[in-house]
């Protein structure tokens, strides 16, 4: 438990994450974490859906319950006042959700009509498709988070509880605590709240870094009643424990991210006028995670901003950075700590990072030497080693076609 | 075309200099005005100024840049039909308003954006950026004299233009229900009902806003960061009404602060299989029965306390006040902003009643239906 004491506004933000994402999820049950995230506050053995509602909503409380494919999280902000009621509520949920026959019943609806608009989203597809040809599409990073239609359908109660009972444990509980309360008082509150949880995770599954891609992958989904298409590009890279993870940082912020966009953005929006959005992101965890670029464009020019992308990362990977892209990127990444750390969620969030890499607490005070020691032989490295065109994996999905297009 | 390089700033520079700061910027345009943000570490305010300063006097507007940032316009306008639910918004709100400029798109209609000429954009810029049209809000670990000596200095030079001439049109009262349907191949029907509904300078708009929470969840009064996420809503008529009876996977209201009367939105996303007549049926009972009954005290309590905390939330960092300190004198006056805390802990039962009686009318609301094909 981090507890870190703000007093911006009387106000506390709460972050309660645990080991229970969508890679701990059953090949036969896909979705499983994702629909207990949706049914995990809608009523305890304690209280009813109504009565948790009811303390959340009197109290402007949004409680948002979001999966990742390693995390399940439950964060949000209250006044000070309200700390205490509103965290034994969120504790009663993480212990003991019900997860009744009819809510079950209700969310599942839920869930099928969320599948059902994702299947009409080009960017919700090309994500899903790269991530896919990325890692494989059995692999825990390459399946789809929200399940299925055919596998949220056979999620029955059991399963939701049975999921809960292995995976929502307090050895994987991280709380981490931001606001107007005074840090023992939060220790105190919270520790009353957990008292006495006892469980025991069941194993977790094997996830294992996906094989070295030696050739480029595409995958297109042509969806003609859509207006744009959009286009993912991407690469597997490292860990987060990897030592060149700051420098591969630096290397995306330059391709994909300073400015509007960094190179890819220049090249393609401000250059070329092609696009109404040109980046990359780039997240690593236990195993090696992606560098994504992410372009929304007219399906016209799909095959030119393809070959813009391409250009781009071979020039990255055959040149690398000048050392005013690199100077620039630093100051940048460090300037904007403090930015990061202004609100109470953004120190929340900015914890939960700290204590899941266990970076230190002090990683806010070394991240600024970190990233200044990182030279431009090792950005130029970590391009070189990644960025290949030949090796990229490409997935599209909009108005356009090309051999071996999948129908929408 | 404000980001693509000024008299004194080249167009690759426009977007470092603050970023060497690890600043964040950023712009957006709707429907009252446009907002500029910057923030950055102290020591970067100089440099602010002086992009500000030059984005309001010295933009280029170069024919070339003109030519590719209306390709990267129309793809963002593209980008959005993209979504069956921004589509229906568009339709919705063309439909509701005949006379009155809000009809538009904030992003444009696609012929205009094709045909408009580079004269076109720079005589909207020279009409409207001028210092006695706009506010600069500077929020943070400065110190105020100081803050004001270098404003001063980065502004001081560019002088006072003619004032715009505000919008006289108003909308006449809607005389009968409007509908509109959009049938586009989809997986997913969608229903909006808008109702046109006070600006915020207007003593209802605070019960408004009450009346919207009970119905939809309380949001707040940013447009910058408030209307992100979900509101506390589960208690809320319309949540019950809809999602819990199984009719619709989600729903949402939309009430912002608007210089002219502007629109209550209620959005709904029909469950799979929801035949859209009983999504709507569900809804119009609701909302037909508060406004025949207004809301009760629990739920006025309800809904007082969710403003009084979103509030509270949506002022969490020096970006998020500069806005809102900037948005409010723009659209109305700094008193609307700092009174509506008072004005909202005012709203009586009786005032819910009023407004609900008087807005949530069959002839005052437009209908908008996304069929799936």
């Amino acid at each position: 438990m981090l507890v870190n004491e703000t007093q911006t506004t009387p106000a506390v933000t709460m972050n309660l994450s645990l080991e229970a994402g969508s890679l701990f999820d059953p090949a036969d049950k896909l979705g499983l974490s994702y629909f207990l995230a949706r049914i995990i506050d809608r009523g305890t053995t304690r209280r009813t859906g109504d009565e948790i509602a009811e303390t959340l909503d009197l109290r402007g409380v949004s409680l948002g319950v979001h999966v990742t494919r390693h995390r399940l999280a439950l964060s949000c902000s209250c006044l000070s006042e309200d700390f205490q009621p509103v965290l034994d509520v969120v504790a009663d949920i993480i212990r003991e959700p019900a997860c009744l026959e009819e809510d079950v019943i209700t969310r599942r609806g839920e869930i099928l009509t969320s599948i059902r608009q994702d299947d009409d989203n080009p960017a919700v597809q090309a994500i899903a498709r790269l991530m896919a040809l990325l890692y494989g599409a059995d692999h825990r990073y390459g399946r789809r988070g929200k399940g299925t239609t055919e596998s949220i359908i056979r999620i029955e109660r059991a399963a939701l509880l049975g999921f809960h009972q292995d995976r929502v444990v307090p050895a994987t509980l991280s709380a981490v605590i931001v606001g107007d309360v005074a840090a023992s008082a939060a220790v105190d509150t919270v520790a009353r709240a957990f008292d006495g949880w006892h469980v025991t995770a069941a194993p977790a599954p094997p996830l294992n870094a996906p094989e070295v891609a030696t050739s480029r992958r595409r995958d297109v989904l042509t969806m003609m009643n859509k207006a744009q298409a959009d286009l993912a590009y991407g690469f597997v890279t490292i860990p987060r424990a990897d030592p060149a993870y700051h420098a591969y940082w630096l290397m995306a912020n330059v391709l994909g991210q300073y400015g509007m966009g960094g190179r890819l953005g220049n090249s393609i929006r401000e250059q070329q006028g092609m696009a109404c959005y040109a980046f990359c992101s780039f997240e690593a965890d236990e195993i090696p995670g992606p560098l994504v670029v992410r372009v929304g464009v007219n399906a016209a020019n799909v095959d030119r901003a393809l070959e813009s992308i391409d250009g781009e990362i071979a020039r990255m990977s055959a040149e690398g950075v000048t050392d005013t892209e690199l100077d620039n990127s630093k100051r940048y990444l460090t300037g904007s700590l403090p930015r990061t750390l202004e609100t109470n969620a953004g120190i929340a969030g900015f914890l939960q990072s700290v204590e899941r890499f266990d970076l230190g607490l002090d990683y806010d005070q070394r991240l600024p030497s970190l990233l200044d020691a990182v030279t431009r032989g090792q950005v130029n490295a970590a391009a070189a080693q990644t960025l290949s065109p030949e090796r990229a994996a490409v997935a599209i999905a909009g108005p356009y076609e090309d051999q071996g297009s999948t129908p929408s | 075309m404000n980001f693509k390089g000024t008299t004194h700033i080249s167009r690759d520079d426009v977007k470092g200099i603050v970023d060497r700061h690890g600043g964040f910027w950023n712009g957006y345009t709707w429907i009252d005005q446009t907002t500029y943000v910057e923030t950055a570490t102290r020591d970067a305010l100089d440099q602010m100024l002086f992009i500000e300063a030059e984005r309001m006097s010295s933009c280029l507007y170069e024919s070339a840049d003109c030519d590719s940032e209306r390709t990267v316009i129309i793809s963002e306008l593209q980008g959005g039909e993209n979504d069956p639910d921004t589509l229906l918004d568009i339709e919705l709100t063309a439909t509701a308003f005949k006379a009155h400029s809000y009809r538009h798109p904030t992003i444009g209609w696609l012929p205009d954006l094709e045909t408009m000429t580079r004269d076109d954009l720079y005589e909207h810029y020279r009409r409207y950026y001028v210092p006695n049209n706009a506010t600069l809000v500077i929020v943070g670990d400065v110190e105020a004299d100081d803050a004001c000596r270098r404003v001063e200095r980065a502004f001081g030079g560019i002088a006072a233009g003619e004032l715009p001439l505000r919008m006289r049109t108003t909308e006449p009262a809607q005389l009968g229900e409007r509908r509109v349907t959009v049938r586009r191949d989809g997986t997913t029907a969608y229903l909006k009902i808008a109702y046109h509904a006070p600006p915020v300078g207007h003593d209802d708009f605070a019960p408004m806003l009450v009346l919207d929470a009970a119905l939809t969840g309380a949001k707040g009064l940013s447009l910058w960061n408030s209307f992100r996420g979900t509101p506390p809503q589960r208690r809320s008529r319309l949540y019950q009404a809809l999602v819990e009876r199984r009719l619709a996977s989600s729903v949402g209201g939309a009430f912002a602060p608007t210089a002219q009367p502007f629109l209550f939105t209620v959005s709904a996303t029909a469950a799979t299989g929801m035949p859209t007549e009983d999504v709507e049926a569900a809804a119009l009972s609701a909302l037909d029965a508060v406004r025949d009954n207004g809301i009760t005290e629990p739920e006025l309590d309800r809904a007082k306390r969710q403003l009084r905390a979103r509030l509270v939330f949506e002022n969490d960092s020096v970006t998020n006040m500069a806005h809102q300190l900037g948005f409010f004198e723009t659209v109305s006056s700094l008193d609307t902003y700092l009174g509506m805390p008072a004005r909202i802990q005012a709203v009586t039962i009786s005032d819910v009643a009023r407004v609900a009686a008087t807005t949530l009318t069959a002839s005052n609301r437009t209908v908008g239906w996304f069929v799936p094909e």
